[in-house]
């Protein structure tokens, strides 16, 4: 037996006797996201059985070193790790904007001393961050950050505004791009500095989106004292992290649209029962048509993230499909969304209340919540420039 | 089955680029265009490729085929449709080859698969009758007659059929739809076999044939009498597949060449690539293009592995390939600007390439019928 063989069974062993029975059963809503943090509720105890068990042996961060809590587990363990945990239907057992985006950035930029105190927290789930980026004059042109933080000995205070910083109202922690240097060129002036949230100045307003939730706020700043050890790489090269932090962003959007996807039911079937079938088929042959091409999309989208992966296991790297990803999986589900809604016709114009199923109140939110999406992590139109910029290299 | 090309599959994709490079410039398209070469195809490269092992690659080596799989063939295939060669290698292997490889009696097998293998023999497949792809709908007939058949009815698109040494050609040996269709081999020189080339507007070789009374003895069926559909279906969705691989070797071309000139023209002062109305556009194509390009590669391994999607993904396939291919060519003569109308440029013989092979073996709409269908709804 192949060590990786021997690992498949000890980790196939260890999940059976360690996740709680109802960790396995399928996810309903957002009570069963776990993401942790010190305003953080589990909604059962098994939540927290599980979040800790998991955080003991590092697989929460499974591919980080084990003295920043991490697992140590190299690519294809963690592989193997994923694909058990696939198999037994675990949930995640820890939702976390800190070991998706902002870990990666720091094990690769941080100092010594930032990783040992934020790493560790993050895996374990003690501490939710979220991302301090947009400004309300630095949307797609996100190197025009206003924020200021000017040195005071050994703090930096900070003054200005952040816009949709996802769930800053219940996050402990927040990572920033502030200006440094207002007088150097845009990209040159930034720098990335991590905020505590409770620091005395930060005030923080959710959002209410026209999908009724609020999963983004406005939080201000004003005279908030850091100190300047927060800062992470070198002063005015933040934006050299906040770009490997995006990639992760767009890498984990397109990853979530295709998990999401798969769950949904599909259209074809959603068809059958709301507008009923003529001999074999959908009764509406262009609402067929409309969800056959999306439905191939949807395939295509499927063998092209595969295509990819595989490319990167077989040691040649990503090849340019990839910055394809993040434009084409939210384009689709938005797609998805607008042939769900008419496919459901009346009953997907319900907002709530009497007369409307739930599923149908779901899709009709989630289709006004797909908006976001093609806008949110650089938007449809700075995919189109990166991919005309970098892949085809046509001139500026 | 891995989209990573193995080193033996690198190797094939380099010698057919090479040898398509050298030998099949598009300048010879033109020239075969411009004087109305009766043949329509260069001997000479269809030599070469079949001393390559091209034009035998995915037959069984006991009749002198290669042995490889779709996947290989895929791989010379759109290496073919970047030049937009218009040899017999399509037809002949994977339409009328592929009928006889799939359900050929061993006499069929011995006398034709060895001759197509070596490129002697050109076999092609005359299955559409109608304005567009539509398979079961057949209206030509055979009739038993003494110790065989009499078979009548007018066959369009047949692909290389003007060359051919001889035609599988789909007949209704009883009513019905899908059931009832017969696959009788008929040779060249068969009397009251009339073939008419037909000049379409990509210089691909299509003929018009026409039966009259062609008397076909008993064994020249191909698999079993009143069964064909079942043969027509795998031997379409591997030529579909096929076809789509070259389809996506024309566009990328097509978009190459197009990006190429968005950057050294200019207007304004500056190249017209550097505007964004442009940019994004060609920045969808390539998008566009690399979904093609996975739904190709599953295809084709799907196909290998013989797996149950095939027909599933030879659909959704070709319906994206077809979509795209016309969306590329349109966008790249527009990109192009008045040179892209001009027959002295390349890009206008993508466009009616593109239009031509869209709507070989079904266009877009077709395919994602039949995709739904399969799908369950």
């Amino acid at each position: 037996m192949t060590e990786i063989m021997r690992f498949r069974e000890e980790v196939r062993e260890w999940l059976q006797a360690a996740c709680p029975v109802s960790m396995r059963a399928p996810m309903v809503d957002e009570r069963d996201d776990v993401w942790g943090g010190r305003r953080g509720a589990f909604a059962s105890p098994d939540q927290r059985v599980w979040l800790e068990r998991m955080a003991e042996r590092g697989w929460t961060a499974p591919t980080w070193p084990t003295q920043y809590g991490g697992g140590g587990l190299d690519a294809a363990r963690a592989a193997v790790l994923e694909e058990e945990l696939k198999r037994l239907g675990c949930r995640p057992a820890l939702k976390s904007l800190g070991v998706w985006m902002l870990g990666p950035a720091l094990l690769a930029f941080g100092s010594e001393e930032q990783k040992r105190e934020h790493l560790p927290k993050m895996a374990r789930g003690e501490i939710r961050w979220c991302q301090g980026y947009s400004e309300p004059g630095a949307g797609s042109d996100l190197a025009n950050v206003q924020t200021r933080a000017v040195l005071d000995g050994d703090e930096y205070v900070v003054d200005g505004q952040k816009v949709w910083t996802s769930h800053a109202h219940v996050a402990d922690w927040i990572f920033c791009l502030v200006r440094t240097d207002p007088s150097a060129k845009k990209h040159e002036g930034i720098s990335f500095l991590l905020i505590d949230m409770t620091s005395s100045g930060v005030r923080v307003k959710p959002i209410k989106l026209i999908s009724g939730a609020s999963p983004f706020c406005e939080t201000f700043f004003e005279g908030v004292r850091v100190p300047a050890k927060n800062l992470v790489g070198r002063p005015n090269g933040g934006w050299t992290v906040a770009k490997a932090v995006l990639e992760h962003e767009r890498a984990l959007i397109s990853r979530m649209r295709d998990a999401r996807a798969s769950e949904d039911e599909p259209l074809g079937s959603m068809a059958a029962r709301y507008v009923g079938r003529e001999g074999s088929g959908i009764a509406d042959p262009v609402l067929r048509d409309r969800i056959a091409q999306a439905d191939i999309d949807a395939l295509a989208l499927k063998l092209t993230l595969r295509r990819s992966a595989e490319s990167v296991e077989a040691g040649r790297g990503p090849g340019p499909e990839t910055s394809t990803f993040k434009l084409c999986a939210t384009e689709l589900s938005k797609r998805r969304l607008e042939i769900a809604v008419a496919i459901k016709g009346f009953q997907a114009l319900g907002w709530s209340g009497d007369g409307y199923a739930a599923d149908e109140i779901a899709t009709t939110r989630a289709w006004l919540r797909s908006r976001a999406s093609s806008i949110e992590g650089g938007s449809s139109e700075i995919q189109l420039n990166i991919i005309a910029k970098r892949v085809l290299g046509l001139p500026d | 089955m891995s989209f990573v090309l193995t080193e033996d599959q690198e190797s094939i994709r380099r010698s057919a680029k090479k040898l398509v490079e050298e030998r099949a410039p598009i300048a010879q398209l033109r020239a075969l265009r411009d004087t109305n070469d009766p043949l329509g195809y260069s001997r000479d490269l269809w030599k070469q490729m079949a001393e390559l092992g091209f034009a035998g690659m995915t037959l069984p080596e006991t009749y002198g085929g290669a042995g490889l799989g779709l996947t290989e063939l895929g791989l010379v295939l759109e290496e073919c449709g970047r030049r937009l060669v218009a040899g017999p290698l399509f037809a002949s292997l994977l339409l009328g080859g592929g009928a006889i490889d799939l359900a050929g009696s061993e006499s069929q097998k011995e006398h034709w698969l060895p001759r197509i293998a070596r490129g002697e023999a050109i076999v092609a497949l005359a299955h559409e009758e109608g304005r567009r792809h539509s398979l079961y709908e057949v209206a030509a007939h055979a009739a038993p007659v003494g110790d065989g058949w009499a078979i009548s009815g007018e066959k369009t698109m047949v692909v290389d059929g003007h060359v051919a040494d001889a035609i599988v050609v789909v007949a209704r040996t009883s009513s019905g739809g899908r059931d009832g269709l017969t696959l009788f081999l008929v040779p060249r020189d068969a009397h009251g076999l009339d073939v008419q080339r037909r000049a379409t507007i990509d210089s691909r070789n299509i003929a018009f044939v026409r039966l009259g009374g062609v008397h076909a003895a008993s064994d020249s069926v191909v698999g079993i009498v009143g069964r064909g559909a079942d043969v027509l279906d795998r031997v379409l969705d591997r030529a579909t597949i096929g076809l789509s691989a070259e389809m996506l070797g024309g566009m990328q071309e097509a978009f190459e060449q197009t990006i190429a000139y968005l950057k050294v023209r200019n207007q304004f002062g500056v190249p017209i690539g550097s505007f964004q109305a442009l940019k994004h556009r060609a920045a969808q194509l390539f998008c566009e293009i690399e979904l093609v390009r996975s739904l190709v590669a599953a295809a084709l391994r799907a196909a290998d592995a013989g797996s149950d999607d095939v027909a599933l993904l030879a659909s959704a396939a070709k319906a994206r390939a077809s979509d795209v291919f016309v969306h590329v060519a349109n966008e790249a003569v527009q990109m192009h600007g008045g040179i892209g109308v001009t027959d002295e440029l390349d890009i206008g013989l993508f466009l009616k390439r593109a239009r031509v092979t869209e709507m070989m073996l079904g266009a877009a709409a077709h395919h994602r019928d039949r995709f739904a269908r399969l799908s369950g709804y």
